[in-house]
């Protein structure tokens, strides 16, 4: 796994995969929405209004597909202080919050029509808003340290408590909610969806998931040039502080190679 | 173990001879509920039906309030170094100060429940429950705050982060303490919402040690 720790690779690598990314995302999602706003049929009951679950399923899937992800880059960071999973644990937090959002968002668009309010405390609804919750005390946390690595490891320790902690809010939302939910909205059911509904839906989902890789090695990439270029200007400053004694000082190793 | 209770019975000292820590978590306490007949209106009927959510919700707050104060005053003035060289393990440690939390902050606020029950004109089949429900979910916000105290108590201004990082968290003992009232005013039997509750409070009490001594020994760091 260390192989992959050193920046240097990983921007090598990392630069390589991303066109693909990049390509397969604006493939996958193209198609997914081309057949699910112009292709798939309108629903029986719902009419046109369903296409929003082309968006709102993948977001709501992402959403927690990238907080498991970043509870595990947290958890490679704290045991084996692997120094890219820092970076990555990072960089997926605002990733997953914008999902999280798009998810509540596209699902109160939806629920205006067919609930006739843009919010009811539905279990999942609720259960959405407080993982955005656990979304944001993550960046709050990890932006108050002064020392960028210690935030990162502060936030690694609470993404681990929020994930274990993510299926009791789930279970206990909805016990909630079936305890005070009024019946008249809450069961609408999950009818067998079909092909031609299914089909863009799954090319969505896999796309939202290249697009997530996209951005995260983007971030990723952005956060160890931000790096670089922090080392090379502290180098400078160092360097006119001290113009002749640090002319053969201790040899600055390149940036990229820090791990810090 | 003798290390254990000179920690919980040196917390607890600092605490009554301060005073107004204590003190000052159950005035909020009070005043909080007191808010809500000004801003819901004085219908008793209306009163009854929210007063279980009411204190629980304020009871949660006022925890909060007083759980930055966990470590950070050690923290301050260095004895938090010492107690981490100590003998104890960080995560003891941190069972004793989460004890000592509970019997300054979270015994006086289940002890002020039931008269704010009385105000609030809640039905008297929930009092018993009511009490039960918050000796079982106090300690359970205790531990689980512990976590947020130790991952803030180097930052300056941690109070409002605290309440932002843990608040979600403890979304769980909010429910099954507030539905435990629900379903022994209506009839209901309480109590598998209370081993629910019960069972977050044990689950807290063998996790949250380990992710609270990790977040300590990176703020000591």
């Amino acid at each position: 796994m260390h192989r992959y720790a050193n920046p240097a690779r990983f921007m090598r690598y990392s630069g390589a995969i991303l066109p693909f990314a990049a390509g397969l995302t604006a493939l996958l999602i193209g198609t997914g929405l081309y057949l699910g706003l112009f292709v798939a049929p309108a629903d029986y009951q719902q009419g046109e209004s369903y296409r929003i679950i082309f968006v709102h399923v993948p977001s709501a899937w992402l959403a927690l597909f990238v907080y498991t992800n970043m509870a595990i880059a947290s958890a490679v960071a704290l045991i084996w202080k692997h120094p890219l999973a820092d970076v990555a644990g990072r960089a997926c937090a605002p990733i997953g919050a914008a999902f999280t959002v798009l998810a509540l968002v596209t699902g109160s668009l939806w629920g205006k029509p067919m609930w006739g309010t843009w919010w009811v405390w539905d279990a999942r609804l609720t259960s959405v808003l407080i993982l955005f919750f656990l979304y944001l005390g993550y960046i709050a946390l990890a932006d108050a340290f002064d020392d960028p690595a210690r935030g990162a490891k502060a936030a690694a320790i609470l993404a681990l408590v929020g994930f274990v902690n993510v299926p009791i809010i789930k279970y206990s939302v909805d016990w909630w909610n079936t305890l005070h939910q009024p019946a008249t909205i809450s069961q609408l059911g999950a009818p067998s969806i079909h092909p031609s509904m299914m089909i863009p839906l799954l090319l969505m989902a896999v796309g939202f998931t290249t697009y997530f890789v996209t951005v995260l090695i983007l971030r990723m990439r952005a956060e160890i040039i931000g790096r670089k270029i922090r080392t090379m200007q502290l180098l400078q400053v160092q360097k006119k502080s001290t113009p002749s004694a640090n002319v053969d000082g201790p040899p600055a190793a390149p940036a990229a190679e820090s791990p810090s | 173990m003798s290390h254990f209770f000179a920690i919980v019975r040196r917390d607890v000292r600092l605490a009554l001879s301060r005073g107004s820590d204590t003190g000052t978590v159950v005035v909020f306490f009070v005043l909080t509920i007191t808010l809500f007949p000004l801003g819901v209106g004085p219908e008793l009927n209306i009163l009854a039906r929210i007063a279980a959510g009411t204190i629980w919700v304020a009871a949660l707050l006022a925890a909060m309030l007083s759980m930055d104060s966990l470590f950070r005053a050690d923290h301050e003035d260095g004895s938090l170094d010492l107690l981490a060289l100590g003998p104890l393990p960080a995560e003891i440690l941190v069972l004793a100060k989460c004890l000592a939390h509970w019997l300054t902050t979270g015994v006086p606020l289940v002890a002020a429940a039931p008269v704010l029950a009385v105000l609030l004109n809640m039905d008297a089949e929930g009092f018993a429950v009511l009490v039960i429900s918050m000796l079982l979910g106090t300690p359970a916000l205790s531990l689980i705050g512990s976590v947020g105290a130790a991952l803030t108590v180097t930052l300056k201004r941690g109070g409002v982060l605290l309440s932002l990082l843990v608040l979600p968290l403890v979304t769980p003992v909010l429910i099954f303490g507030v539905s435990a009232i629900d379903a022994a005013i209506g009839g209901l039997g309480p109590r598998p919402h209370l081993f629910l509750l019960g069972g977050l409070f044990l689950a807290a009490l063998a996790l949250c040690p380990w992710a609270s001594a990790a977040a300590l020994r990176l703020s000591l760091e």
